[in-house]
């Protein structure tokens, strides 16, 4: 626990708004610069030593690699999707979630406390599993028969966390901003919905974004625990195609091309996400 | 000069409090206060700190709900639980210590945001008479400014116009002045003399001594939760009889 300008939290995501403190899932500049330097160059290294390994006659391991591009773009395709599909519906719901949290209805407000501590508090593999197990194959939209494929139960699985932490995100983003807001807008009889919609949740927004372009960064690279419930993501299509070659030599240049490609995509966000937070510092 | 000569006391009061109480947890704050403002009347509060001034002020809104008393504005009992808070605080502006602007909006929207929102007054009519208002308290061109770009003083006085925005028949002044810097804090003043020379019914907590003699009324001493002694500002300063008070006095002049 830490008491900062902001007040007193136990949510990672919200400590980044203090310049030096950062979550621990996100490395600093620099050291994100260097990881991607050396996750390069393990790709490089290893790529030359399947080389050196395979037998001769035996395509390269750049040109084998090169082959299998278009499909493992493909299902990356596929992690992105569900990255932002699972960013949306948790942000929705973690909204409407974190709101009830500071309902004036104890029951609201306790259920919701509850339902927030419990899906942020779970292992998010544990979640995805009940989301395979517990939601229909297909289900009936006034008459119409939808069908639910694997990767959107997938998701959803996936977006129970997020909403868990996008709502204690909203709460502490409301908790922290002063007291006196409340008072001057009651005086000023605005009603609270309107206090809570006009005055206190845009001065929310600006606080919450870092911190949920961090949870977006999380979410993207949890992604891949998809192919173990046999989402045909990027992890997976990696594992068939290693399947179809069967060639021990390139295991490690594949995988490392597969973090490249997470690497390539997740840096830039959490750049961005630094850069942010120094604006808002500043002000 | 004050406008206490126009004040007639025998109309009923536009505030009305009597043997209000009001406790937080074991701390009783308020032990029976009772004051009456009439209508045009400024009454300035003094007292040490705690003694349960800004507390009182928030009672009158109804931002604090008491205990035990009665509290009754413009005819409205606040201390009933059916009282349509927000139909009260139409009536009743109120500035703090800290300004509490809307820091993610313009001075103008500020001022503009509750007449729009709350009143449903149409935008451009309430756009002409923010205008105004800012002029009023000397802050042409500032219109587009947002609070973090302005000065302690200047935030304050768009606090006021914000309130006076509503048309409120009553203002409340939490030690508006206390958070400014010495330079900054006349300039408050002047806008808060001007309004009670125009016939706003004015409630002011201040620690300003020379402030209260000169505009108010009515003068409270307030300690411990009850008010101690009152009096028109010239005896209260003058001649103040319990000893408490003197002592008060004493120290801050
Ligand atoms: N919301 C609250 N909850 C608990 N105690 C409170 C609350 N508001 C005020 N108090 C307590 O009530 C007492 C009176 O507070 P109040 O703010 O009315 O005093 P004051 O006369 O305005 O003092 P000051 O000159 O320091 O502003 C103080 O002891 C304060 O700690
Ligand atoms: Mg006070």
């Amino acid at each position: 626990m830490r008491a900062g300008p902001y007040g007193t939290t136990d949510l990672p995501v919200l400590l980044p708004f203090r310049p030096g403190a950062r979550g621990a899932a996100e490395p600093a500049p620099g050291l994100g610069a260097a990881w991607g330097v050396a996750l390069a160059l393990v790709f490089a290294l290893s790529a030359g030593i399947a080389e050196a390994q395979s037998d001769a006659g035996r395509p390269s391991t750049v040109a084998t690699i090169l082959k299998w591009t278009p499909l493992l773009a493909q299902g990356f395709a596929l992690n992105i999707l569900i990255s932002f599909l699972a960013m949306a519906i948790g942000t929705a719901a973690g909204t409407v979630l974190g709101l009830c949290q500071i309902s004036l209805l104890p029951p609201v407000r306790t259920g919701s406390w509850f339902m927030t501590q419990f899906f942020r508090n779970s292992p998010w593999l544990v979640l995805l599993f009940y989301c395979m197990l517990l939601l229909p194959f297909e289900v009936n939209v006034g008459g119409h028969i939808v069908p639910l494929p694997d990767w959107f139960k997938a998701t959803v699985g996936l977006a129970l966390p997020v909403m868990a932490n996008v709502s204690e995100l909203v709460r502490g983003a409301i908790r922290s901003i002063p007291f006196g807001q409340w008072e001057a807008a009651d005086a000023l009889a605005f009603s609270r919905r309107q206090i809570l919609w006009m005055i206190i949740l845009p001065q929310c927004v600006k606080r919450m974004t870092p911190p949920w372009m961090n949870l977006y960064a999380i979410l993207t690279v949890a992604t891949p625990l998809c192919s173990i419930v046999g989402v045909n993501e990027a992890m997976t299509l990696t594992g068939d195609a290693l399947a179809a070659e069967a060639r021990n030599e390139l295991l490690v240049p594949m995988y490392a091309y597969l973090l490249l490609w997470f690497f390539l995509y997740c840096y830039p966000i959490s750049r961005a996400t630094v850069a942010l937070e120094k604006r808002f510092a500043v002000k | 000069m004050s406008p206490a000569g126009h004040v007639t006391r025998t109309e009923a009061p536009l505030i009305h409090i009597a043997d209000v109480h009001k406790s937080f947890g074991k701390v009783e704050v308020l032990k029976g206060v009772s004051l009456d403002v009439a209508k045009g009347e400024v009454i300035c509060v003094i007292g040490p700190s705690g003694s349960g001034k800004s507390t009182l002020l928030r009672c009158i809104n109804a931002l604090v709900p008491i205990d035990r008393g009665s509290i009754v504005v413009d005819g409205q009992e606040v201390n009933d639980p059916r009282l349509d808070k927000l139909q009260l605080r139409r009536k009743v502006g109120m500035v703090f210590q800290q300004y509490n602007l809307f820091p993610h909006r313009t001075a103008i929207e500020n001022v503009m945001m509750a007449p729009i929102h709350v009143l449903k007054q149409d935008r451009r009519e309430v756009e002409s008479r923010a205008r105004r208002l800012i002029a009023k308290v000397r802050l042409e061109g500032k219109e587009d400014a947002y609070p973090g770009e302005l000065s302690g003083g200047q935030q304050q006085r768009v606090a006021i116009a914000r309130s006076l925005a509503m048309n409120p028949e009553i203002m409340l002044f939490d030690e508006v002045t206390a958070a400014l810097d010495p330079e900054t804090v006349k300039e408050v003043l002047v806008t808060i003399r001007e309004l009670a020379e125009e016939g706003m019914t004015c409630a002011i907590v201040t620690h300003e001594m020379g402030f209260a003699r000169e505009v108010a009324d009515h003068v409270y001493f307030t300690d411990r939760g009850v008010i101690v002694e009152h009096g028109p500002p010239r005896e209260f300063f003058a001649q103040a009889k319990d000893p408490r008070t003197r002592q008060f006095l004493s120290q801050i002049l």
